[in-house]
């Protein structure tokens, strides 16, 4: 599962420009699956033909990043955020823009004196171009970006740009690949857009009309902060989300979830997200209410291009997928 | 011209049926059917020309952003809320029209004097303002005016300076009259012609005729913010006035396909028609709604600049209304031949 993590997280896509990542799992899940079809907005839908009801998996391809929006006399090129870019940790980050140029996001200012007010607005990224003429050549307007942040395995433990979502992608990947046989109608959807507010996910279950809905995504530990009090440790297994602030997780997915890693001894954990939201937010309330649930990677350091993940949880994530897959939700 | 008649026209969120019924008469004769929902919007229908069976929907909204009566003083003065989002401090000292009858008032707030030096600090409050319509007392007051009646910026339409144009509710109507002179137009698709309601409260009603219609392209037709002002940070300036017809690529609600927004600026260009793309990635309109319904749709968002959007003074260039004019026709005209678009459906 490392080597398609591997290739997923070194390649782009910001929100609104999932298909490089689209292309690749398309390739990766086509064998295993009876058709795979990508919808109006660029969800990527692997459909595996099953008799029982319909269950839609969701696992969202888009990370946050930047867009393009005005150059200025100096070569400088300005940018807004796609999705929750903090200022302060996207500072001095390099920036690799989807045409292949590659730039520092710096400061316009000093930045003392920018202090708390410091903001997107007040920052752009320098790709070294001697003037507008020249940064125009290298970057179009509406180009997006992403942060770099190079994959790097130690022992158990991943850090990355993009786990969130890639890890949830490879999850899935993996469910869709291993699993044997199928009860259910299944659905793997690798969404676009999360990160904008759960865009993808919903149109996407409107147009396929699920019984059952199952995200997966990242979840953020507390294991190492001492100002975020979570029970979700990395390396202590998938987590079984039980609510966040977008749903609360479906008896009958949850208890489904928890009795299956029971049953194959995976290792799990519960998670309680006072925060946040992910696709399941935006499913479970399409087609006149879906129950929903999610499978949680625990992630450290979420929405940075230091992410770190446990490679152990997310082999659990893969097996929980795939034991969804080929035991089925009644 | 449908413009000047169009911003006369009372339609705060909510309360759009003058403008339904102005534009209902006038493109009647275009149209094969036009349904008119529950909550107000209407779809006008246009068969296309071609043998697909492909539906363009081509979207306008019809409400304003105004205010709303929320209670009457015993003094005869009317407190009120927004309808959709207004700055307050544009609101001092502006004439409005209360209720159907259209009684003329205006806003007021304590006078300056008699503020505190902490007040005066401050950007009014809405619930520190008033509307002042000449009533003696809240009896007499009751007599002509409720609780939730409409109150509509009194403003009338003028052409100035280098072919500009002030008025209210330019946002959108200047999207209703593209739409209106739009519909004597012929495209191979099946066209709807869909003017919705409260846009300003929340895109609510596009919602709606973007489920009933499920169109295989959407574009919205808009006007959007213009800060080509002075005091403006060079990268916050989101469109210029007379720059053309503006594309949006990103904005608060949508992310637009971009292989379908560089369509539309190369068909700008071969056509010789002005176009500039929305630089900020902020604001939102019916765009936002509409893609993520009916298991996605295609959408794109065609603006003219508006400076002073919201308030009751807008200012549009009357050359980038018509490219926005031009610009949709020309999309109606090549959307058949466009494999790119079959693409990127």
């Amino acid at each position: 599962m490392l080597t398609i993590l591997k290739k997923l997280c070194e390649t782009s896509a910001a929100s609104g420009n999932e298909e490089a990542v689209a292309k690749l799992i398309a390739e990766e899940i086509r064998p295993y699956v009876d058709e795979v079809y990508t919808d109006a907005l660029g969800n990527l839908i692997a459909h595996k033909k099953g008799t029982s009801k319909k269950l839609m998996f969701a696992a969202h391809m888009d990370e946050i990043g930047l867009v393009a929006t005005c150059y200025g006399e100096k070569g400088q090129v300005y940018v807004a955020a796609l999705g929750g870019v903090s200022p302060q940790t996207a500072l001095y980050q390099r920036v690799r823009f989807s045409g292949g140029a590659e730039g520092v996001l710096v400061p316009d200012g000093k930045l003392d004196e920018l202090g708390k007010n410091l903001s997107l607005q007040k920052m752009y990224v320098d790709l070294g171009a001697k003037n507008e003429e020249e940064a125009k050549t290298k970057v179009a307007l509406g180009e997006t970006g992403v942060f770099g942040g190079s994959f790097v395995v130690q022992d158990d433990c991943i850090i990355s740009k993009a786990l969130d979502n890639r890890a949830g992608c490879a999850a899935l990947i993996y469910g869709l690949q291993k699993a044997e046989n199928n009860v259910n109608d299944v659905y793997g959807v690798f969404t676009v857009s999360e990160e904008l507010g759960l865009r993808g996910a919903k149109a996407a279950a409107v147009g396929i009309q699920p019984d059952y809905a199952v995200a997966l995504d990242v979840t953020p530990t507390g294991d190492v902060s001492s100002t975020n009090k979570r029970a979700v440790a990395l390396g202590e297994g998938v987590a079984v989300k039980i609510m966040d602030r977008s749903f609360i997780a479906h008896p009958i997915i949850k208890d489904r979830m928890v009795e299956l890693c029971e049953k194959h001894s995976l290792a799990h954990q519960l998670e309680v997200l006072e925060m946040g939201g992910t696709d399941a937010g935006a499913i479970h309330l399409t087609c006149g209410g879906v129950p929903s649930g999610c499978i949680s990677v625990p992630v450290r350091y979420v929405h940075t291009p230091g992410e770190m993940i446990s490679a152990r949880d997310l082999q659990g994530a893969g097996e929980l997928a795939k034991l969804l897959i080929e035991e089925g939700i009644e | 011209m449908y413009l000047s008649e169009l911003t006369a026209l009372p339609g705060v969120s909510g309360n759009e049926n003058a403008v339904r019924t102005y534009i209902k008469k006038r493109i009647e004769p275009f149209c094969d059917r036009i349904d008119i929902d529950s909550m107000g919007n209407m779809m006008c229908f246009k068969k296309g020309t071609g043998n697909t069976r492909k539906t363009l929907m081509l979207c306008a909204h019809m409400d304003e952003v105004g205010l709303i009566v929320s209670r009457i003083t015993e003094e005869g003065f009317l407190k009120f809320k927004t309808v959709g989002s207004i700055d307050p401090r544009v609101l001092v000292s502006k004439r409005v029209l209360v209720g159907e009858e259209g009684l003329p008032g205006v806003i007021g707030r304590k006078a300056i004097h008699l503020l505190s030096p902490d007040e005066r600090k401050k950007a009014p409050k809405v619930k520190e303002l008033y509307v002042d319509f000449g009533a003696k007392n809240k009896k007499e007051a009751e007599k002509q005016v409720s609780v939730g009646d409409y109150i509509v910026f009194d403003s009338e339409y003028h052409e100035f300076g280098d072919g500009l144009v002030k008025a209210k509710a330019l946002d959108d109507r200047v999207g209703c009259g593209a739409l209106l002179e739009l519909a004597k137009e012929s495209c191979a698709w099946d066209v709807c012609f869909a003017f919705t309601v409260q846009e300003e409260t929340g895109l609510r009603g596009a919602r709606l005729c973007a489920r009933r219609v499920q169109p295989d392209l959407a574009v919205v037709l808009e006007g959007t913010t213009c800060s080509d002002i002075p005091g403006t940070d060079h990268n916050m300036v989101s469109t210029k006035l007379g720059g053309g017809a503006a594309i949006s690529f990103v904005d608060g609600t949508t992310s637009f396909n971009r292989k379908l927004v560089a369509w539309l600026y190369q068909l700008g260009q071969e056509n010789q028609i002005p176009v500039q793309y929305k630089q900020t990635a902020t604001g939102g309109n019916d765009a936002g709604i509409i893609h993520v319904s009916a298991g996605g749709i295609l959408v794109a968002s065609i603006s003219v600049p508006a400076r002073y959007i919201h308030s009751p003074s807008s200012v549009i260039s009357l050359r980038d209304y018509e490219s926005v004019k031009a610009l949709t026709k020309a999309l109606m005209q090549e959307v058949e031949y466009a494999d790119n678009i079959e693409k990127i459906m």
